[in-house]
């Protein structure tokens, strides 16, 4: 069996997503991944279990997106015929995967936090409440993969690299990008990828200074709860919860959110939990490991000056 | 312009939800109209209404599209409620436990056979939470896609539409003639609550209901559910009153966990 993975970049950078990929798809076969870019971007895969490199000049996709990407994505796949394709769970990631779906009438999963070798899927559905196994039956086992899902496998890569030039159809090109502005990330993590993230909601009253202190102290990301960026408080794209962004950090601070159940959506499958609530009542502590019933104005900075002591 | 919206009816959000053989249990549990969608419907009659409105007789019309269960009428009245001028249930037992992608060709041969200018949907239903519909709606009709929008700018003169895609890899603005598929995030605007006047004026609206015959449509299954099982409750661990050393003591359990 022979498997194809959509490297993930970051700033130019490849990120520890594509290894993570790259350790899944190696239990179903060889692994081919594949470069949205230039030869530059393919010589930064240095790291997981992958053979080949194709790399696919990236400029339609930076002019016409999802589209161009499907048209680059089939075209390897057209070459490679593999049995597998992985793509990490983004809004990006999960159209491509949808629209290659249809294009090679393969069965879709997203959002998978395991694959097994004979590509059956683990999903945490419905809040994580559920654990679903499934199975694609229909040609191309597509699946979209969540970071920080599994421990990448680190070991070096040599692999053979080669190019693939592919035309986007008129039909791609119909959507025209002609502005792009990248994220605000203030140097912090990418939320989905961080291993820690400390979130702040309705009790940070639009003062984040102490959760953003705390985050940068754990070099985490910073994530907010709807209430929070539906106040304007904080960028939508840090929102976590059932319509944001699901997370699964080694550790999760929750400061000032009560934690209803669209909230805990979206991050009730971190390993570790921490709550940081004025209301003992608050729904969090249900789910917290460890809960501190108090003013997060009060013991985020109490807890910032406990780190910096333990680093000094 | 003529405008479809893609709608769904889901179990409630603060529902408990549960499967049954390989599929979400929706029996017993309170049906709505997918929250995200009602962004959709919003944004689709605000478009009309700066462009001379939805009213009889007027140029536009916005016609509700959804696939599901009879009781799927429920959720499509609320729609109406809002202002779309009437509706299409594709309703078909064949059709129960459906994934995306048979979704997604249901929906575009329906509306392959009328001349609409914009699909709009949701980003995602609560339910599924796939987030792929919009996507494979435009690749099944060949048409551009305009997702994950915070803004939509029309020009029906132009017949031509502009979007600001707002996701985590920052913000793109893009542009396309019609057609269009368009989902919306709920940042984009506040739906309205249905008027008293707009509930009596549902109540005449027509929704059509068709079976799944007559469908360009390939009714199969994409993927099998092997098994699913309830994950243990998530159990409170240690709970401490912030008597001024709360924080000190975060730190001393994060130290234990080796997690500072």
């Amino acid at each position: 069996m022979s498997a194809v993975i959509l490297a993930e970049f970051s700033d130019g950078k490849v990120s520890k997503t594509t290894a993570e990929l790259a350790t899944l798809a190696a239990r179903t076969g060889d692994v081919t991944a594949v470069v949205l870019g230039n030869s530059q971007m393919a010589a930064q895969i240095l790291a997981g279990p992958i053979k080949k490199v194709i790399a696919v000049d990236n400029a339609d996709v930076l002019a016409y997106g999802v589209a161009a990407a499907v048209d680059a994505l089939a075209a390897v796949i057209a070459q490679e015929s593999p049995k597998v394709l992985l793509i990490a769970s983004s809004a990006f990631g999960k159209e491509l995967a949808g629209r290659l779906a249809v294009r090679t009438n393969s069965g879709l999963i997203t959002d998978a936090v395991d694959v097994a070798a004979d590509a059956t899927a683990t999903q945490l559905v419905f809040g994580g409440s559920t654990t679903v196994h499934s199975k694609v039956s229909h040609g191309i086992s597509i699946i979209t993969v969540r970071p920080n899902s599994v421990d990448p496998d680190l070991t070096p890569a040599t692999p053979e690299v080669s190019t693939l030039t592919s035309p986007t159809s008129a039909t791609s090109q119909l959507a025209k990008i002609t502005s792009t502005q990248a994220p605000v990330k203030g140097g912090r993590p990418e939320l989905t990828e961080a291993q820690i993230v400390v979130s702040g909601g309705r009790g940070t009253n639009g003062d984040f200074t102490p959760v953003e202190t705390f985050a940068d102290l754990l070099g985490g990301a910073v994530g907010a709860s709807r209430a929070a960026t539906d106040a304007g408080w904080y960028p939508h794209s840090m929102q976590v919860g059932q319509t944001g962004k699901t997370v699964s950090p080694q550790l999760y601070v929750a400061c000032g959110i009560s934690g209803a159940i669209q909230h805990r959506a979206g991050m009730q499958t971190s390993k570790v939990i921490v709550a940081i609530n004025k209301d003992p009542e608050a729904p969090i502590f249900e789910v917290a490991d460890f809960g501190v019933v108090g003013d997060l104005f009060a013991v985020l900075p109490q807890a910032s000056e406990g780190i910096k002591a333990r680093k000094s | 312009m003529k405008i479809a919206v893609c709608v769904k009816q889901v179990p409630d959000s603060w529902a408990e939800k549960k499967m049954n053989s390989g599929r979400l249990d929706r029996e017993g549990v309170d049906a709505v109209l997918n929250d995200l969608d009602e962004y959709a419907v919003e944004e689709a009659l605000r478009i009309a209404e700066a462009h001379g409105g939805n009213e009889e007789g007027s140029s536009n019309t916005v016609t509700l599209i959804s696939m599901g269960p009879e009781r799927a009428a429920e959720a499509i009245r609320k729609a109406l409620s809002m202002g779309a001028n009437n509706a299409i249930l594709i309703s078909d037992v064949a059709l129960a436990g459906a994934d995306a992608l048979t979704t997604s060709e249901v929906l575009a041969s329906v509306i392959k056979a009328e001349a609409f200018d914009l699909v709009i949907c949701g980003t995602e239903s609560t339910d599924a939470r796939m987030s792929v519909v919009p996507a494979m709606l435009a690749e099944r009709l060949s048409w551009a896609q305009l997702t994950f929008a915070g803004s939509v700018k029309v020009n029906p003169d132009a017949k031509s539409v502009e979007i600001t895609r707002v996701t985590e890899s920052g913000v793109d603005t893009i542009t396309a003639q019609f057609p269009a598929v368009i989902s919306v995030i709920e940042k984009i605007n506040e739906p309205r609550y249905p008027s008293f006047k707009g509930i009596m004026a549902a109540k005449k609206k027509s929704i059509e209901t068709r079976s799944a015959a007559g469908l360009a449509a390939n009714i199969s299954a994409w993927s099998d559910v092997v098994d699913a099982t309830p994950r243990p409750a998530r159990g409170a661990g240690i709970k401490v009153e912030d008597g001024g050393t709360g924080g000190d003591a975060l730190i001393t359990y994060l130290a234990e966990k080796k997690l500072v």
